[in-house]
């Protein structure tokens, strides 16, 4: 069984988000980790490669610094990398990443391809659907459960508040939930291994990629508002349930 | 700070989360229970943490001092009685991996680099604490046997533990050259674990008292020449100290960490304390010597693992001990003084890292004897 795994590389979740003077995400101390949706894809591809045998292959699009999650993903298990680093893909631009992402997925034949269902820095959840698209495979979002038989992939995916049971032949692109897994640490041995795994840096030109102009452009970043302080409602318990509801109608506008 | 690998990169960033994430939560609570925690075990266990410090081809990932200072800084600043399982299994190894023989090493190191054995380091006797060559255990020769009979206390593991590295007199008439070391395993006849003492912390890691009566131990679980293993042993302590120390920096670092948030969010007199001249002094002196003495751990560390029988390595590592120790004990303190009576209940976590710190100004070398031996060092001519 051959596994892809997309993977992305966001900020830690701990992280606190600070922009600079000229309005960018300020980056500086800010620790990077393999985006958490993508781990569990990680994880279930090296569950299903424990099980059915095979290769786990690592896919990833960005700058020379994701070679760090791309390791890490090596240290937990996974067999080899790909790496596309290229100043002329725009990472907000999720056109262009999924056309350099397919390219690598079509230069060898994959079985099953796995990504987190979506990123939570941008939380755009577009790159799969659309390596789909261009692939023309199948796709199965939000699993919490995966099983492998017979070409085919029996998903229980999580839609609106219920489960549903999904089965696609394979090759097929399924992205990982929360639940699906609980995510190992790359082990001791993993870590030492890591370095003399192969880990391919390329180039979109090397994949004879088609990129064009990128069509997003991020006009502006800005933090959310900050929280205000809560109000407190002091008084007898009638004069201050009055207040309370008179506050919820006229300045809530809840009721 | 000495340059890191990107394994050991790597390594810290693993351990760092697997604090956060894992160990952090059980603090409090084997605090509480006072009971061993297994599951830790079990998970260093499956990251192959225990095989740190030893050699591939003894089972373990090739690292050094180094390496394991890196994980149980991250460990203690999760919790610190996970830490002490960590340094404890090299503590009780390293005289078997330094010193020992061939056949020795093959038999144990590969199951202690698994986590399958615990071992544990007995030397300390009711009489013979810092006077360790005081002590009243004595090995005697029968045939292909040592026969041994004594008391050792405080002994860390010992209630867990399957095999003691175990210090006896063989040869009373002469001091520290009279001292021999031996692998004892666990279950063997007359080795008896005696009172487990209720202590100020740590609490899940139990120091027992061990009785040694009439023990028979083959000829063949004699570590290193007989009347040689205290002075290996003491030679080896170069490459302890800095492990103890990494632990020290580690909780001064969630210390210092738990009172920069508290003073932020703690309003008094209509303002954070952080704002007050007072606590921010007190912050930035915390953060100095934090910083300051991680750098000496990490030197010592270096030093240890370049030449652990060199004066330098012998000198750094009792440097880095005292200072990193020391400092824990006064960050922690300090801590507890930012959180005001906060800090004195058990519902925050700084009292706790308050009675976690002193011990490691007591263990392996009080903090006076380290400044005997420097001292010893800078007077000798
Ligand atoms: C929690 C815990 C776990 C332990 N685990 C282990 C273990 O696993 N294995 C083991 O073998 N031991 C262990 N020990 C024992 C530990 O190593 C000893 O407690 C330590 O070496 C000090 O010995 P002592 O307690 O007899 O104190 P003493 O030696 O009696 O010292 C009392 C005081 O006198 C001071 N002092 C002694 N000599 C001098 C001197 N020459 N100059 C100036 N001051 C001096 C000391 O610094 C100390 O302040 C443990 C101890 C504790 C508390």
């Amino acid at each position: 069984m051959q596994i892809a795994v997309c993977l992305k590389q966001t900020f830690d979740t701990e992280a606190k988000i600070k922009l600079t003077g000229d309005g960018q995400i300020d980056s500086a101390g800010v620790n990077l980790i393999i985006n958490p949706y993508d781990e569990f894809a990680v994880e279930e591809a090296l569950r299903l490669k424990e099980k059915l045998g095979g290769e786990v292959v690592v896919v990833s699009v960005g700058p020379a610094q994701v070679q760090e999650s791309v390791r890490q993903a090596l240290a937990m298990g996974a067999d080899r990398a790909v790496l596309v680093s290229d100043p002329a893909v725009a990472p907000s631009d999720h056109s262009q990443v999924a056309a350099v992402l397919a390219k690598v997925l079509q230069s060898e034949p994959f079985d099953l391809i796995l990504s987190g269902w979506v990123a939570i820095d941008d939380n755009a959840a577009q790159v799969p659907a659309r390596l789909a698209e261009k692939l023309n495979l199948p796709q199965v979002n939000m699993a919490v459960k995966i099983e492998i038989g017979g070409g085919k992939a029996t998903v229980t995916r999580e839609a609106e508040g219920a489960t549903e049971i999904v089965e696609v032949p394979l090759p097929a692109i399924i992205t990982a939930q929360k639940g699906l897994n609980e995510p190992r640490y790359p082990s001791l041995k993993g870590i030492m291994q890591a370095k003399k795994k192969e880990l391919k840096l390329l180039t979109a030109a090397d994949l004879g990629a088609e990129l064009g102009a990128s069509q997003v452009k991020i006009l502006q970043y800005s933090l959310p508002p900050a929280r205000q302080a809560g109000k407190k409602i002091e008084g007898e318990p009638v004069d201050s349930a009055r207040e309370l509801a008179r506050l919820l109608r006229e300045e809530a506008k809840v009721i | 700070m000495i340059p890191l690998t990107e394994e050991q990169q790597m390594l810290q960033a693993m351990v760092r989360r697997m604090a956060r994430e894992k160990l952090k939560p059980r603090a409090a609570e084997i605090d509480n229970t006072g009971e061993f925690p297994w599951d830790i075990v079990e998970l260093f266990r499956e990251n192959g943490l225990f095989g740190i410090h030893f050699p591939e081809e003894y089972g373990g990932s090739g690292g050094g001092v180094v390496d394991l200072c890196l994980a149980v800084e991250e460990v203690a600043q999760g919790c610190s009685d996970a830490a002490v399982i960590l340094a404890g299994q090299a503590l009780g190894s390293k005289l078997i991996l330094l010193s020992g023989s061939e056949e020795q090493k093959r038999k144990y190191l590969p199951r202690i680099a698994s986590g399958e054995f615990i071992p544990a380091f007995a030397l300390t006797e009711p009489g013979a604490g810092s006077d360790n060559v005081s002590m009243q255990s004595r090995a005697v020769r029968d045939g292909d046997y040592y026969v041994i009979n004594g008391r050792k206390i405080f002994i860390t593991h010992a209630d867990v533990a399957d095999i003691f590295t175990l210090f006896a007199k063989t040869d009373p008439e002469k001091k520290a050259r009279g001292i021999s070391a031996f692998i004892i395993n666990k279950g063997t006849p007359g080795l008896g674990i005696g009172k487990i003492e209720k202590k100020m912390a740590h609490k899940g890691n139990h120091a027992c008292e061990v009785i040694l009566e009439d023990v028979r131990v083959p000829r063949e679980n004699l570590v290193g020449a007989e009347g040689e293993g205290f002075m290996e042993a003491m030679k080896i302590l170069t490459t302890s100290r800095p492990v103890t120390a990494a632990r020290a920096v580690g909780l001064a670092q969630v210390a210092l960490d738990e009172a920069v948030a508290y003073a932020k969010t703690r309003v008094q007199f209509g303002q954070p304390i952080a704002k007050f001249q007072g606590i921010q002094f007190m912050l930035a002196d915390m953060a100095i010597k934090v910083e300051a003495a991680r750098q000496l751990v990490y030197n010592a560390a270096f030093l240890a693992d370049r030449d652990y029988k060199s004066k330098e390595a012998q000198r750094a590592s009792s440097m880095a001990k005292c200072f990193a120790t020391d400092t824990a004990m006064q960050v922690t303190c300090d801590a507890v003084q930012v959180f005001g009576g906060y800090g004195y209940m058990r519902e925050y976590p700084v009292e706790r890292l308050m009675r976690e710190a002193k011990v490691t100004q007591i263990v392996e070398g009080t903090n006076q004897v380290q400044r005997v031996v420097i001292a010893r060092a800078l007077l000798e001519d």
